[in-house]
């Protein structure tokens, strides 16, 4: 049974900007909440110590979690809709692998957190794009497009195999499978533009056409019997989707499971219908990452990997998750 | 609204034609039943009446309009297409299904409003299944379900209604009751065309009928004149026999030979 619709829209609506405000208070080194705001905005009394560490450290961290995690979730969400199919994920066609394969690389040759972030996200889209061009030879039907995806993600990760294999081990590699754990740890405000204004412009695009998604739910025919080009709309939500999830791995390395669990969660909470089912996704995954990446930096005395917490509770609640589909469907007790 | 299809052919690969001349028309308020064997091209037909293909050749118009002239939106709020009866991956609510046809009237941008509601309201009215608007349509029958897709068709605003298989895997009392819908809304002045695998639902529903054979129409005409032995025998290779019930009303039969074993 779905809750009544305020009530539900107005809880969505204030959990991430209020776990948003809690993570700035919340580290080692524990913030008065008055003394946030005055860090914030600059007011009297904020201390030489405090204001450092709320605005460079933790805002743009709390900013990138928050991000990253309303970035996968909505693109998981519009994704498996679009292939209908419920077991789908924002990394369904290669971003993550052409993402790894490209951070490796930089990795290998400079490491400057601009050129891993740079080349990361150009070897993400090279890889969606790989996809899309061999789908679009045999109809772009969403079989294809899972297909292509697959072989372009094993093509990669045999890439970034050969990229370990000649890394230096002492050096490089390390650094590698550092990356490939996923984490916020390096986060500065300097790396953060492309991230915020990717997640502006792509939330946007995807709370303005998300009624439409619905209709990409539909067989083909279906669809174009309603009037709908689908063909272009698929390839549209794909590509603004890739450019999402491509900023995100780029930025934070490989964030898995929130892509897939979050919108189950969101569609067990508000229903199918993407009209709420993408504000629901954006504002479950979001606070997702922020609490997520706050345990990740304050749990243990150095930083667990982000990728690494995402796969501990992610596959649990998958689990979960999966059960409850089948009890409903009567295919388990 | 006049919906003509004018000597069309289809292929789905070169020199194999699944539809070769075939032509139908189509006038407000009526119900038209396409009959014939698996295969002999029925949904292909539907396919092109509905726009979603092209024919090769021939023309399919609408008020003398080209379908492929037409913008797809345009087309859609002229022409709805109820498919067969699916699962859906996704359970949407009745409701949320139903507004799925309001598509063509709005755009990339643009949410349902009040106004589409209330397309969706007056629509389940019509087919009769106004209270299931908020159950999940993986939640009903298979028979309630046709409705819900008749529903979609009819808030598309299309004058024009092309129904596959509507009779598929319901039993007797349900196809009566979605073809009653049928008749309803032809006397309201919609129209329809009915594929179907059920000669005597013609003979009850249709003010018209086209048998298809190997992708030809056969035969096009009134279901009384139309449905006899002999085209029967052509479009099922089969025999049939027509009989006549106490009211006058005629009905196809089989005609098997008996089985050995068989009493």
């Amino acid at each position: 049974m779905i809750p009544p619709r305020r009530a539900t829209a107005a809880i969505l609506l204030l959990i991430p900007p209020i776990l948003f405000v809690a993570v700035l208070l919340i580290g080692r080194y524990s913030v008065r909440p008055d003394e946030v705001f005055r860090s914030l905005f600059g007011l009297k009394g904020s201390s030489e110590i405090l204001r450092p560490l709320i605005v460079r450290v933790r805002l743009p961290r709390a900013l990138a979690a928050a991000c990253i995690g309303a970035n996968l979730s909505v693109c998981g969400a519009a994704f498996q809709g679009l292939f209908r199919n419920p077991l789908v994920d924002s990394r369904i066609l290669g971003v993550s692998s052409g993402a790894a394969f490209g951070a490796a690389l930089a990795l290998l040759v400079s490491g400057s957190a601009f050129a891993v972030q740079g080349s990361a996200f150009a070897f993400a889209l090279l890889a969606v794009g790989l996809v899309v061009g061999i789908g679009g030879r045999f109809g772009s039907t969403p079989l294809v497009i899972v297909i292509g995806g697959i072989l372009v993600s094993a093509l990669f990760n045999a890439l970034l195999g050969l990229i370990k294999h000649v890394a230096d081990p002492l050096s490089h590699l390390p650094a590698i499978t550092y990356w490939l754990l996923g984490g916020l740890g390096g986060i500065r405000w300097a790396i953060l533009p492309p991230l915020l204004v990717i997640s502006g412009v792509g939330l946007t695009f995807f709370l303005l056409v998300r009624w439409r998604l619905n209709l990409l739910t539909l067989a083909d025919p279906e669809a174009t019997a309603l009037g709908v080009r689908i063909r272009p709309l698929r390839i549209l939500v794909i590509a603004v989707g890739t450019v999402m999830v491509a900023a995100s791995v780029a930025t934070a390395g490989m964030i898995g499971w929130v892509g897939l669990v979050v919108p189950h969660v969101a569609r067990a909470w508000v229903g199918p219908d993407h009209k709420r089912l993408i504000p629901a996704s954006a504002a479950i995954g979001a606070a997702t990452l922020l609490v997520l990446d706050t345990i990740a930096r304050t749990a243990l005395p150095s930083e667990i990997p982000l990728g690494i917490l995402t796969g501990l509770i992610g596959v649990p609640a998958f689990f979960f998750l999966f059960f409850q589909f089948l009890r409903e469907r009567g295919e388990a007790r | 609204m006049r919906l003509v299809a004018d000597r069309i052919h289809y292929a789905y690969r070169p020199g194999r034609d699944v539809l070769s001349d075939v032509s139908l028309t189509l006038d407000e308020g009526r119900v038209l039943f396409v009959l014939g064997a698996n295969g002999s091209g029925k949904t292909t037909l539907l396919d092109c009446l509905a726009g979603v293909r092209t024919p090769h050749t021939g023309r399919v118009t609408m008020d003398g309009t080209r379908l492929s002239e037409l913008k797809p939106r345009n087309r859609a709020g002229r022409i709805g297409v109820v498919p067969q009866v699916h699962e859906p991956v996704f359970s949407y609510t009745v409701g949320e299904a139903v507004l799925m046809g309001r598509a063509p009237h709005l755009g990339l941008f643009s949410h349902p409003g009040k106004d589409d509601w209330a397309a969706v309201a007056r629509a389940l009215e019509a087919v009769g299944i106004a209270e299931l608007r908020t159950r999940p349509y993986t939640q009903i029958s298979g028979g309630e379900r046709q409705l819900v897709l008749i529903a979609r068709g009819l808030v598309q605003g299309a004058g024009c209604l092309l129904m596959d298989e509507p009779a598929a895997h319901l039993d007797p009392h349900h196809q009566h009751d979605i073809l009653h819908v049928v008749r309803q809304l032809a006397s309201e002045g919609y129209s329809f065309v009915v594929t179907s695998h059920h000669p005597n639902n013609a003979l009850l529903y249709a003010n018209g009928v086209v048998f298809l054979a190997d992708g030809a129409s056969i035969v096009a005409g009134p279901p009384d004149t139309a449905i006899d032995e002999g085209n029967l025998r052509a479009a099922y290779g089969m025999d049939f026999e027509i009989v006549r019930g106490v009211d006058g009303a005629r009905a196809v039969i089989p005609r098997i030979s008996p089985q050995p074993g068989a009493s």
